[in-house]
């Protein structure tokens, strides 16, 4: 089976965020960087199903160079090579732009199955993986919690509401989101270390995918990033006064148009 | 990318043993401090992740790392665990590597590999209950007879005795001839003669199994003589050297752990409304800790170098180690100031630090013992 990992690298848990003062987005340089936490669930589950059925563990990562650790920290623990596309001219990060860039980076090594983490630490959209899946044409589960490799396919466990789950069948290929704590996430061993230096790392430019600055240019998906802002605090109280009945209505038109809400 | 002095190798290497040491061996360090139970299933873990074998060639089951990288992995470890630490210092650089540096290539093909390569664990067994800084002083004896040696005598203080399978044992060959007539032997465990006493009950590293062995009549066949006979007290002190490097580290991360957790508790702790982190006097213990730290890994980290690099360094692992010893003991006592009351009591890991920190001061040569090795070699120079 070859399986093709998407890995992220997000801001340490607890960082202390600052906004830059264009509010174009935070400081990135004083943060430091870790392996997005569904991401090492995907691995781990991507590298236990390679060593029960054989084949291929495959990481994909986008970034700026620094994610090149996250890409060693995987070849480290067992994944067998790894591509990497360096996104720091891209002037869109929306989900859509991602996707758009992964799945022309997938599509040519023609997986059996590709695991993204359920969403990302940082912007917690949970959209990529599966828009992902659409541009790839290929049948997709989220929030996976087990898999169960068929004949002629698999068999996954995802969590649904309120501890309920679902067992579900797909053909392959597919694309599954993978849950946090499903598994326990192996350590890089001293062995698995030494031998990452030596394991193919490819650097696809925007270019050998077949796309062009202009398909990751801000506003490209239709999608316009404003700003970047801290919610702000106000310590306004209205206290709307009145019989029940009318206040109810002054309440919904006030959450309705002013809040916006709903 | 950041400046960094490590490798990509040693940088992974470090992340990921501090990872494993924070998650697996730290949750487990008061309770087995206090049950004084060798942390066998963690030692099994490190075996899996190769830890056991770090500065050792790949052809002898090790991982082909170096003298650095088992420095900063006992760092790390030490941060999570004293007695952890000690163990595996105390099978890497003084079982392991007296067998790597001087046996013959069966026996490290015999030994060495399954100690590298975590199936084995080892010991070391050059203190007697008569000599401890005076090693050369040892009483116990090896005699030839025909395809044996057969030893008598007794060693106490031995590291991992209740769990070891190799033993590097010395003993006088020629006694009339002093340190020049001491010989180091591979031991084994159940050899006959070769008796394991009763645990100690320490101050500190704690869970770190320490006992006496008793030696009587003991056959070691003389296969298992460690190099040249008569060479026993040069191997000891070359294998003591590279030992320093080990207990310095083990310091340094007992007192990053005692600086962390005090810096920590002196921005939430308030007295005199303010938090005691805003009073000089705890700033300045924080900072001394700080600097001394810095100071000790810089050391560590050239001793380790210089002897990665084959170049002389007797000087500068004694340097190290008595240096980031003796800090790690400011440290720690420190640590328990700013704490408090909260300090002195086993509710807060800052004491156990400092009980473990007092082994470092003694093992693997005194203060007093180093800076008599530091004066010769300083003196050796103006002579
Ligand atoms: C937990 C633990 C683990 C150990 N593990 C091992 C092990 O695995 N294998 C092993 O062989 N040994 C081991 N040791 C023994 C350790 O190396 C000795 O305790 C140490 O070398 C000191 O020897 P001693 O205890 O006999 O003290 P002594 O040598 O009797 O020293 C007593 C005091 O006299 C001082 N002193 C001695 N000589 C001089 C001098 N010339 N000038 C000034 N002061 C001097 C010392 O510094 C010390 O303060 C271990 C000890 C401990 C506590």
């Amino acid at each position: 089976m070859k399986i093709i990992v998407c890995m992220k690298q997000v801001p340490v848990k607890d960082s202390l965020l600052k906004i830059k003062d264009d509010n174009s987005w935070v400081h990135e340089d004083e943060l430091n960087y870790e392996i997005n936490e569904s991401d090492h669930y995907a691995l781990e589950t991507a590298l236990r199903l390679k060593e029960a059925h054989g084949g291929e563990v495959v990481i994909l990562t986008m970034g700026p160079e620094r994610v090149k650790e996250a890409i060693k920290q995987g070849l480290a623990k067992g994944a067998d090579r790894a591509l990497y596309i360096n996104n720091a001219d891209f002037t869109s990060i929306d989900p859509m732009t991602n996707a758009k860039v992964l799945a022309a980076a997938i599509s040519p090594e023609t997986p059996d199955l590709v695991l993204a983490g359920l969403q990302t630490d940082d912007n917690g959209s949970g959209q990529t993986g599966v828009i992902l899946a659409e541009n790839l044409g290929l049948p997709h589960t989220s929030i996976v919690m087990e898999i169960e490799k068929l004949d002629n396919g698999i068999k996954v466990k995802r969590e649904l509401e309120s501890g309920w789950f679902q067992w579900i069948e797909l053909p392959l290929p597919a694309l599954l989101t993978i849950q946090s704590g499903i598994n326990q996430i192996r350590y890089a061993t001293i062995k698995g270390i030494m031998m990452a230096k030596k394991k193919e790392v490819k650097e696809l430019a925007l270019s050998d995918l077949g796309l062009s600055g202009a398909d990751v240019a801000a506003g490209s998906t239709g999608l316009d990033f404003q700003k970047v802002y801290v919610p702000e605090k106000t310590k306004q109280a209205l206290i709307l006064e009145g019989d029940p009945k009318d206040v109810a209505e002054q309440l919904a038109d006030k959450l309705k148009n002013e809040a916006k809400v709903f | 990318m950041a400046y960094s002095e490590l490798t990509e190798e040693q940088t992974m290497l470090r992340d990921m043993v501090r990872e494993f040491a924070k998650n697996e061996i730290e949750p487990l360090a008061a309770e087995i401090d206090e049950t004084c139970a060798y942390p066998i299933d963690n030692i099994r873990q490190m075996a899996e992740l190769g830890l056991l074998g770090i500065p050792f060639p790949e052809k002898y089951g090790g991982a082909g790392m170096d003298t650095m990288s088992l420095a900063l992995a006992l760092e790390e470890i030490a941060k999570a665990c004293g007695s952890t630490c000690l163990s595996l210092a105390a099978h890497t650089s003084l079982c392991a590597t007296p067998i790597y540096l001087f046996g013959s290539e069966e026996q490290k093909q015999k030994y060495l590999v399954p100690l590298a390569s975590g199936a084995a664990i080892g010991s070391f067994c050059l203190s007697e209950p008569g000599s401890g800084s005076d090693a050369g002083a040892a009483t116990t004896v090896a005699v030839r007879e025909g395809e044996h040696y057969v030893l008598n005598g007794n060693k106490l203080w031995v590291t991992n005795a209740g769990l070891a399978d190799t033993f590097v044992v010395f003993a006088k060959t020629d006694p009339e001839q002093g340190v020049r007539g001491i010989s180091a032997f591979i031991v084994e465990k159940g050899t006959e003669g070769f008796i394991i006493g009763k645990k100690e009950d320490k101050l500190g590293v704690r869970a770190s199994d320490t006992r006496p062995v008793s030696i009587e009549g003991c056959r070691v066949p003389k296969e298992n003589l460690l190099g040249e006979e008569n060479k026993g007290f040069r191997q000891a002190l070359v294998t003591l050297d590279g030992g320093r490097i080990g207990i310095g580290a083990m310091s340094v991360g007992l007192a990053q752990a005692a600086m962390e957790k005090a810096a920590a508790y002196s921005q939430e702790r308030e007295a005199f409304g303010s938090l005691i982190g805003d009073f000089q006097a705890i700033k300045w213990m924080l900072a001394d800790m700080a600097t001394e730290i810095h100071a000790g890994r810089l050391m560590v980290h050239h001793a380790a170098r210089l002897r990665d690099a084959g170049q002389p360094y007797t000087k500068e692992a004694a340097m190290a180690k008595l240096f980031s010893s003796e800090a790690a003991m400011r440290a720690t006592k420190n640590a328990i100031q700013i704490f408090g009351g909260y300090g002195y009591t086993r509710d807060y890991p800052v004491e156990r630090y400092w009980r473990d920190a007092k082994l470092t001061v003694i093992g693997e040569g005194t203060s007093e013992v180093l800076r008599l090795v530091v004066s010769r070699e300083l003196l050796k120079e103006f002579a």
